[in-house]
């Protein structure tokens, strides 16, 4: 039997109300991806069977607050908790807190500096102790330990007075009112201070190899370069787990990890995920369940604003123009992605629909080049005084997909009498000072613009998150614009839904006015797993499809 | 001997020394750098990025950042992963034995085949069975290892179903049947090249032993053709391939680093892929350090084994 569908993106006014209450953004999928489906048999009383999932990279990074990267996730999601998880729905919801603080309850202050966290008395770390307040400040402190190469420290350098109330209960204070705070928490994962405090020394120490959680699986063995074992924790608070090992299973390459899973080698495929060009073969395989899945990221033509060529808005709408998206999404991508003109993911509650609609018409992207000065010289090649109009474009060398929307883009620009070149880089070097530094002139990628599923973008947009100008974040773009700056500002500050709502839709209109970057589509992965397996729901306010791994089992 | 051996000693450690300080500086020219991996993360800022740099190590100049990798080595400290966190040394060791078993089986499979089909080939010159071996030999190293992997998988996994689409064993199952089969494709396949290589200089050197003077000499006082071949000809004519088997005893340590990948096997050759692709510093320099070490061993093991074996050939 063969079962495909797409998840959808609509949500109802009962749905959005109950999330605003939650404080969270809103992740929408069709209802029946949402509860477990009318068929489903239920969940074994003892942990049974075992599920293998299949990575195109290998999970290294097992202390959750160190550096690490997306395919690290599934193996935090499933050994450790963090205070409040995200559900797919974008509902922050408790995990190892009783219940989630805001303004109303008295979790946080009026003015948005005071949080006040209880937390559950009925968790153990996996050796036994029971965890507790302690921990909370321990992990809290420790992400902003010096020495310690820990990853993501926004929002945690803002954490003041760190005080251990009972067991149960923690207070904090904030420096500033950070609203996008409680999301980052989702993804903030507490660890031992018993097990840790013994260490000699914080990077490096037996912790990192056999790390000790509180989560629904135990820390089982690992071979490197090939797979990673987790065993269920019968003692878990939570739901689950049923299954009784779980496997992390390394497959370098992507034609493989596809090949594995047509062989019944892995359960399920989890990040790269299925190639779209892999699809419409996958979607007819026996004994699978292939499913198209949005993704917060958005694919993108991202222009340095800042390189003469582009600093003038009419080149940057004329090169929209120029795009033959449909092409690109139906002929290159198998019709897999979807269109968008935003970075806000759609299944986002802060998604704007009603930006203006790209279309492709070149005879207007020439007439506006013309208007704007920039004519054609010798060489037909358009020139506006002195400056060529002509770039290169980069992006990840052997991205086969990428790589042959780039050819089809060059095309219709040269039919406009603009040069693009296509210089690729291997990901190290790409994805280095030649990106962060802003040193391209113009570079394609799926990215994925928040933090969590918060809809702050200040990292991504506002002016002084240019580091190639001495600022701190990731605006590669060089985009600046003081409305956009102020509109951020007030956004990280703001905690009530529908007030911060109001105000993305805003910075999304000026943005798709502005366009630092052209949105070619909003990416959606292919998922696929074998028939049978139960309880996972795919969750893209998370970076990894292992989120719910305590809720899987076999039919 | 002696004095052979301390030459050889002497000359090996300035060929180390240039061999790193090649690496260490190509490695750190490369632009990127080990902050890529996290360039795509929204969350972390330029601010994140600099501090893991600065608790790395990595902006200190480069001179200063070799010499303290120079000097921690020559105390046995090869340095520990920045990827997870682990003493290279152990990092390495967690991937020799997927390698060794890889290429071991493979080098058997490659010296038997090649060995045999040299010599037949040079014995029965412009035979069918010469020209066949040498037309699949020149097949074998012009079509690329990872296009005859794939076909393999598609042959004989995914049509046939007769043996697994790569990996090492199975997930639960790690009995040494279980390795054997999933072994037996990769090493074929890894073979094929080396067969090619190890037939054709089989071959050349049978040739030239074939037509020489005492081999006639042997035939003249009618010792047996069968004994001729295999106690004059075939071994005067592996004597070269010592010289070869030792430049390749290296890979068998080091890896293949295109069939590991596409057979997903866990061994050095895509521990290397991976690290030079996380720009894993300290993976990459240890394991470069570690081949070199053994390519000067293996030509050191090469010329002494010679020297033992043939009588003509003295070590000063």
């Amino acid at each position: 039997m063969i079962k495909t569908s797409r998840t959808g993106a609509s949500y109802s006014r009962r749905q959005a109300l109950r999330m605003m209450a939650a404080g969270g953004a809103v992740g929408l999928f069709a209802p029946q991806l949402l509860g477990k489906p009318a068929f489903a048999q239920t969940p074994p009383t003892a942990p049974t069977g075992r599920v293998v999932v299949g990575l195109s990279q290998e999970p290294t990074v097992f202390n959750p607050l160190m550096a690490h990267i997306e395919v690290d996730d599934g193996v935090n999601f499933s050994m450790f908790d963090a205070l409040f998880r995200i559900s797919p729905e974008g509902v922050i919801v408790p995990n190892l807190a009783l219940e989630v603080p805001d303004q109303t309850n008295g979790g946080i202050s009026a003015d948005g500096l005071q949080w006040r966290i209880k937390l559950r008395d009925d968790v153990r770390w996996h050796d036994g102790q029971p965890f507790t307040a302690e921990d909370v400040k321990y992990t809290l402190e420790l992400i902003v330990n010096p020495d310690f190469r820990a990853w993501r420290t926004t929002g945690h350098a803002l954490v003041r007075d760190i005080t251990v109330v009972s067991p149960t209960e923690i207070t904090w204070r904030m420096e500033e009112a950070f609203a996008p705070y409680l999301n980052f928490l989702t993804e903030t994962f507490m660890v031992p201070k018993h097990v840790l405090e013994a260490a000699t020394d914080l990077n490096e120490n037996t912790f990192n190899q056999s790390p000790i959680g509180t989560g629904a699986f135990k820390w089982g063995q690992r071979i490197a370069g090939d797979n990673l074992e987790l065993v269920a924790n019968p003692d878990y608070f939570g739901e689950g787990p049923y299954i009784e090992q779980l496997f992390f299973k390394y497959i370098p390459d992507n034609t493989v990890l596809y090949t594995q899973f047509r062989s019944g080698d892995i359960d399920l495929v989890g990040q790269a995920y299925i190639s779209p060009d892999n699809y419409a073969e996958a979607a007819t395989l026996p004994e699978r369940v292939v499913t198209l899945v949005p993704k917060t990221s958005v694919e993108t033509f991202y222009l340095n604003v800042e390189k003469p060529q582009f600093k003038d808005r009419a080149v940057r709408e004329a090169l929209y123009l120029a795009i033959d998206r449909q092409a690109i999404i139906d002929a290159l991508n198998y019709g897999v992605p979807t269109v968008t003109e935003t970075f806000m993911p759609k299944m986002s509650f802060y998604y704007n629909p009603d930006l203006p609609k790209h279309e492709f018409n070149l005879e207007r992207a020439a007439q506006m080049l013309d208007e704007a000065g920039w004519l054609p010289g010798a060489d037909g090649i358009r020139v506006k005084d002195g400056v060529r109009l002509s770039f290169a474009n980069s992006t990840t060398a052997g991205a086969h997909l990428r790589e042959q929307a780039q050819q089809f883009i060059q095309q219709t620009f040269a039919e406009i009498g603009v040069e693009m070149t296509i210089a690729n880089l291997p990901s190290a070097v790409m994805w280095g000072d030649f990106w962060t530094l802003s040193q391209f002139d113009s570079a394609m990628s799926g990215i994925n613009f928040l933090i969590g599923a918060d809809p702050d973008v200040t990292n991504r947009f506002h002016t002084k998150a240019i580091t190639a100008k001495g600022g701190k974040g990731s605006n590669n773009a060089q985009y600046s614009n003081p409305e956009v700056d102020a509109l951020l500002e007030e956004g990280s500050r703001t905690f009530d839904p529908e007030a911060r709502r109001a105000i993305y839709l805003k910075v999304q209109e000026i943005i798709r006015h502005d366009l630092p970057f052209l949105p070619l589509f909003a990416n959606t992965s292919v998922f696929g797993q074998k028939e049978g397996l139960q309880g996972f729901v795919p969750n893209t306010n998370t970076r990894t499809e292992s989120w719910n791994t305590a809720a899987w089992y076999w039919a | 001997m002696s004095a052979f051996l301390l030459n050889r000693f002497l000359q090996s450690v300035v060929l180390l020394v240039i061999v790193s300080i090649i690496g260490f500086t190509v490695l750190n020219l490369m632009p990127g750098g080990p902050m890529a991996q996290y360039g795509l993360d929204p969350g972390m800022t330029s601010d994140d990025l600099e501090r893991l740099k600065e608790q790395l190590g990595l902006n200190r100049p480069i001179l200063v950042q070799y010499f303290d990798w120079a000097w921690r080595l020559l105390q046995g400290d090869w340095g520990t992963s920045f990827r997870d966190g682990s003493p290279v040394l152990s990092v390495i060791g967690r991937h020799i034995f997927a390698t060794l078993l890889l290429m071991g089986s493979s080098t058997v499979i490659a010296i038997a085949v090649g060995t045999w089909i040299g010599i037949r080939g040079a014995t029965h010159r412009y035979s069918a069975f010469d020209y066949v071996a040498t037309i699949g030999a020149m097949v074998a190293l012009s079509i690329p290892t990872f296009w005859f992997g794939l076909v393999g998988i598609y042959i004989f996994s995914l049509e046939l179903g007769w043996l697994p689409a790569g990996n090492m064993y199975t997930i639960g199952d790690g009995s040494a049947l279980n390795y054997l089969h999933h072994l037996i494709m990769p090493s074929v396949v890894l073979a094929l090249v080396h067969i090619a290589i190890w037939s054709r200089y089989m071959r050349t050197a049978t040739l030239d032993v074939i037509s020489q003077e005492f081999v006639k000499t042997a035939r003249a006082k009618g010792v047996p053709e069968r004994r001729v071949l295999m106690k004059h000809v075939v071994g005067n004519a592996l004597l070269p391939m010592i010289t070869l088997a030792g430049v390749q005893l290296p890979s068998i340590l080091t890896g293949a680093l295109v069939t590991e990948t596409v057979f997903t096997w866990p061994g050095m050759g895509r521990l290397f892929l991976d690290s030079l692709g996380y720009s894993d510093f300290p993976v990459v320099m240890g394991l470069l350090m570690f081949s070199a070490i053994l390519t000067i061993l293996g030509n050191l093991i090469a010329d002494i084994v010679v020297a033992l074996v043939d009588p003509r050939i003295r070590l000063a």
